[in-house]
């Protein structure tokens, strides 16, 4: 195992499952017999703020963060913080996003507007950029609410993990009765990158 | 076995290997959690008392019986729990007792970021400083252990980046074998009066001196010898960024944050070129240092404000910083109060009637947010009440007529009540708005005392709120629906024009209180088109279901999202031309 650290951010809104996706994501670093670090902010998270989950994996991890600047793999669920989160990343960096644009309070109020053609502005600098369009393909699978799983499958195929790792991981963490459509849902997402 | 473990998820299984008999905390970001999941552990005792002073009491109970006791908190709880803590230092411990102390710097979720580590000081007990999870189980078992061994509480701190990060943890059993807990009689240890706590005071000043020549052996205090150019003295996350950043340093890395190891920093100072402390916040142990007449370098390059990052550290030790791709601008996201909270109608009623609020700590603080402004102060639990009474005192009668103090159920219970005691005793002539969601909100819907459950479930006394105010000597008191705005406004203003003291209490549920037959969802509502005449009116709550959909020049209308609308009805009673009603 090279010394390597992979670095992975997971941005989004609060309540849109950020969290979840991140503990699969670890589990599955685990499993793979990786060291991992996960990390996030906790109590604002309900509350509909912008929620960062950091995830880190390699030989030894040490820092929890993603040092600055040296994020491998941004997995944004929502286009304006994908977008915000660029200055989290290297240069190159691989970039999923959810196709979703949830408007924040200025916008909704018709104070600010949503700003216009982010994926055409992301593609630019990261041309390693998969645009995922998430609820529709999860709808298709049979829950709306997978669509994370669908991402969580486009970035699988951006790491240096065996896609039973991945499995065994879903198979631990979703519920019994939504295993079928999330995984489902993964191998749809894991046919898109 | 391995599992992927929070900090405070290996907080709450070192105390179940450890033996703990109770684990009793009032939730508080970051810390909440570990009382949380201590309930996955039926051996164990676990509850959420009214406060974090009653907790460490709690505690202390439990360990004065021989029982191993874990209390929790958040740093500022450890203000409230000060009182005992500082004479539990005196009297030391039966069975273990491990008092957890999660800090908050850069105030990811808190009124201030103190550096918890000046209490271990303060209070002359040890504390250790745990660097991942796994270390996060180990320390509370030996926490457990010190504290028996040198009849002390033992404090544990832990930052939001250690509470709140994942790593890989190997879990063991829990112990077997410790003493059942049983009365003891020993007033000479546990009567803190005057002839009993002088004699007590010289053991505590031993104690601290035994335990820093012994931590110099302790496998938790370690030297870590790369190249000699460069020493770091560090502890906790900071220890992660510093290998991180710099990789070729040699480090000590300190498991026991107070007492210090005088003897071993004194080794390690003289087996490197330059000497270095990295620690968030407080110069704590840098100024030890520098008193040790050693020569280093901490606070000249790194901050006394804000947490660590590996980017901080690189800034301050001058290494190349990454390239970051900048960003332009972009429109904010702040935290909201739900779609449907029974606050939002409550706080848009201050606004209107230019009500001066004495604020408090709960979901209501977003209250300060726009468009409901309606915010004023906000110092700390159960604040709100004793400022408005400091405020009226003073002010012109007019004046003081504006003047209401908003505080939620739980914060009411913490230590609200005191301060309401405090304002019927002295009439104080303001009005007091108890926001009763039935739920201890903000820190993920935790059980109070006013709830009717326990931290494990079990229904249990709900205390009567109305009740209590009438008990404490209230003469005015008044329940009123917050989703109905025209009682909001009638009922508030009527008690701000009230020359006494006097109570409104809400009486509608946080909408998500998952609990069956607590919260249900109201009828979905819809914006109808043609009647919508664009005036925005609705847009004043606030509500993250209402969306202003823009049209040509200033035209716009409003639109609600069906998924997210819990059919609260506040919107519906702004709209003066019924293009909001019931979705079809």
């Amino acid at each position: 195992m090279s010394d390597k650290i992979t670095n992975i951010l997971l941005v989004g809104v609060g309540g849109q499952g950020i969290l979840l996706a991140a503990e699969i994501l670890s589990e599955t670093c685990m499993l793979a017999g990786f060291d991992v670090k996960k990390s996030e902010i906790h109590g604002m998270s309900q509350r509909g703020g912008s929620v960062v989950s950091h995830v880190r994996y390699g030989r030894e991890v040490f820092s929890p963060i993603v040092p600055e600047g040296e994020g491998d793999i941004l997995f944004g669920f929502e286009l304006m913080e994908s977008y915000r989160s660029l200055t989290l990343l290297k240069p190159g960096a691989t970039v999923v996003a959810n196709d979703l644009c949830i408007p924040p309070p200025s916008v909704l109020m018709g104070q600010e507007v949503y700003p216009a053609d982010l994926a055409g502005k992301i593609a630019e600098r990261f041309p390693d950029f998969i645009l995922v369009d998430g609820q529709q393909i999860a709808t298709e699978a049979g829950n709306v609410r997978a669509a994370n799983t669908v991402l969580l499958g486009a970035v699988s195929k951006r790491l240096d993990i065996a896609e039973n790792f991945w499995l065994e991981a879903i198979e631990r963490m979703v519920p019994k009765k939504a295993l079928a459509v999330n995984l489902q849902a993964f191998a749809v997402g894991r046919s898109l990158a | 076995m391995k599992e992927i473990l929070s900090g405070n998820e290996a907080i709450a299984r070192g105390a179940y290997e450890a033996g703990a008999k109770v684990a009793c905390a009032y939730p508080g970001t970051p810390s909440t959690e570990i009382l949380e999941n201590i309930t996955r552990y039926p051996e164990i005792n676990s509850s959420w008392a009214t406060n974090e002073k009653v907790a460490l009491e709690v505690g202390i109970g439990a360990s004065f019986t021989g029982a191993r006791a874990l209390v929790t908190m958040k740093h500022v709880g450890v203000n409230v729990a000060a009182d005992p803590l500082f004479t539990l230092s005196y009297t030391g411990v039966n069975g273990g007792l491990v008092l957890v102390t999660a800090d908050d710097p850069e105030l990811h979720s808190s009124q201030n970021e103190q550096d918890n580590r000046n209490y271990a000081k303060f209070a002359k007990v040890p504390m250790l400083e745990p660097s991942d999870s796994q270390e996060c189980l180990s320390f509370t078992k030996l926490a457990f252990e010190l504290s028996e061994r040198y009849d002390t509480p033992v404090m544990l701190r832990t930052t939001t980046r250690i509470s709140h990060a994942k790593s890989v943890v190997e879990l063991a059993e829990r112990v077997t074998g410790l003493a059942e807990p049983q009365l003891v009689k020993n007033p000479a240890k546990y009567v803190m009066l005057p002839g009993n706590a002088r004699g007590r005071h010289y053991l505590v000043e031993e104690r601290i001196v035994t335990l820093s020549k012994d931590a110099c052996s302790m496998p938790i205090n370690r030297m870590e010898m790369r190249g000699s150019s460069i020493g770091i003295i560090t502890a906790g996350v900071s220890y992660q960024y510093v290998r991180e950043v710099l990789p070729e340093a040699s480090v000590l890395k300190l498991g026991m944050v107070h007492p210090l190891p005088f003897d071993l920093i004194r080794e390690f100072a003289s087996r490197v070129d330059k000497l270095y402390v990295v620690e968030e916040l407080d110069p704590f142990i840098e100024e030890q240092v520098k008193a040790m007449g050693i020569a280093v370098t901490g606070k000249e390059i790194l901050s006394l404000c804000g947490e660590l990052t590996p980017g901080r550290l690189r800034k301050g030790f001058g290494l190349p910083e990454s390239e970051q791709s900048a960003v332009e601008k972009l429109p904010g996201r702040p935290p909201n109060m739900c779609p449907g909270c029974p606050h939002r109608g409550v706080f848009f009623t201050l606004n209107r009637l230019k009500a001066y609020v004495s604020g408090d700590i709960g979901c209501y603080t977003l209250g300060f947010m726009p468009p409901l402004s309606a915010m004023d102060t906000c110092i700390c639990m159960g604040a709100s009440i004793g400022m408005a009474t400091g405020a009226v005192k003073v002010l012109s009668p007019e004046e003081r007529k504006k003047v209401v103090a908003v505080i939620g159920d739980s914060t009411f219970l913490h230590t609200g009540v005191n301060g309401l005691m405090d304002m019927v005793y002295n009439k104080g002539a303001a009005t007091v708005i108890i926001l009763d969601n039935r739920i201890t909100a903000m820190t993920g819907r935790q059980d109070n005392p006013a709830s009717g459950h326990t931290l494990m479930d079990d229904p249990t006394n709900a205390i009567d709120l109305p009740l209590l105010c009438k008990a404490i000597g209230v003469q005015h008191i008044r329940t009123i629906n917050p989703l109905d705005l025209e009682e909001c406004e009638r009922v508030i203003s009527e008690e701000m024009e009230r020359p006494e003291t006097s109570v409104i209490i809400t009486d509608k549920p946080c909408v998500l209180i998952k609990r069956e037959g607590v919260f249900t969802r109201g009828k979905v509502l819809a914006v109808d088109a043609e009647n919508c005449t664009g005036c925005r009116a609705c847009l004043k709550i606030g509500c993250p279901a209402i969306e202003w959909v823009p049209s040509s020049g200033k035209k716009g209308k409003a639109h609600i999202d069906p998924l997210l609308c819990n059919g609260c009805d506040v919107c519906r009673q702004l709209c003066k031309f019924a293009a909001i009603q019931e979705a079809k």
